[in-house]
């Protein structure tokens, strides 16, 4: 069973809750302070990807983040119900033309969709993005050297 | 809101001092400021980074944005920043490459790049 799970209606105020627990219980779990930061960030970026889907395809269902602390390693899932979407950038953070990105542009869009995903899978070292016709659960793991 | 926002204008360039976590709930206020300055003329920006103590893509996009803003009135948008934690999504998106990144905000006022 997850050590610690949080669900959370998906608003982009609430990120930040989650990105505030998945750090504690990292912490708690032994992952070196110096990759905190890392949890951090991946965990804000799987849950604002999450989110930004409900928005679009189940406004009102909850985003579901599982935490759990296994003998050397920190596991964080969040899955979305948002069903089965493409992310853009499939190519991963190599795809991107960062000349092409900024270009002048006096009415600019966001980022291309999967940004966030793509540097999620740069930024940490073991990921799994399980596709299924529900939703996508996206897994991230940190050596953690046990409940401190 | 957990962003703070001051401008303060150096002659023709202007200084956004940012503080706290540009994240996905408060990249809209950055990117709101950013709008605002470019409609009154102002398209030689600093954005000093700081204060900040978070920065995700959502705000790398509002800060992407902003330079394209600018650079279709042939502006600039540079950025004050030496803490690693924040300039690591900048690295690993390229994106130091289009970024002039500085040290100071006084670097940042009197580079001629």
């Amino acid at each position: 069973m997850p050590t610690v799970e949080l669900s959370f209606s998906p608003l982009a105020a609430h990120v930040r809750t989650a990105r505030l627990v998945a750090t504690a219980v990292a912490r708690r779990a032994g992952v070196e302070e110096a990759l905190l930061d890392e949890v951090r960030l991946a965990v804000g970026e799987a849950c604002s990807r999450a989110v930004a889907l409900h928005a679009r395809f189940a406004p009102g269902v909850a985003v579901q983040v599982r935490l759990t602390d296994e003998p050397d390693v920190f596991l964080v899932s969040v899955a979305d119900q948002a069903g089965d979407h493409e992310d853009e950038l499939e190519g991963g953070l190599e795809s991107l033309d960062p000349d092409d990105l900024a270009a002048p542009d006096a009415e600019p869009g966001p980022l291309p969709s999967g940004f966030g995903l793509a540097v999620v899978t740069g930024l940490v070292d073991d990921t799994e993005v399980e596709r299924t016709p529900n939703g996508t659960v996206l897994t991230m793991r940190w050596k953690a050297t046990g409940t401190v | 809101m957990d962003l703070s926002l001051a401008t303060k204008d150096e002659g023709d360039i202007t200084v956004v001092e940012v503080g706290g976590e540009i994240d996905v709930y408060t990249a809209p206020k950055l990117r709101e400021q950013l709008i605002e300055l470019v409609s009154n003329g102002r398209y030689q920006l600093v954005v000093d980074m700081e204060g900040v103590d978070f920065l995700d893509s959502t705000g790398l996009g509002v800060l992407v944005g902003g330079l394209k803003r600018v650079r279709a009135h042939d502006g600039s948008l540079r950025l004050v920043c030496t803490q690693e934690r924040i300039l690591k999504i900048f690295r690993i998106t390229g994106l130091t490459k289009v970024f002039p990144i500085h040290a100071s905000v006084d670097e940042a006022l009197t580079a001629t790049d």
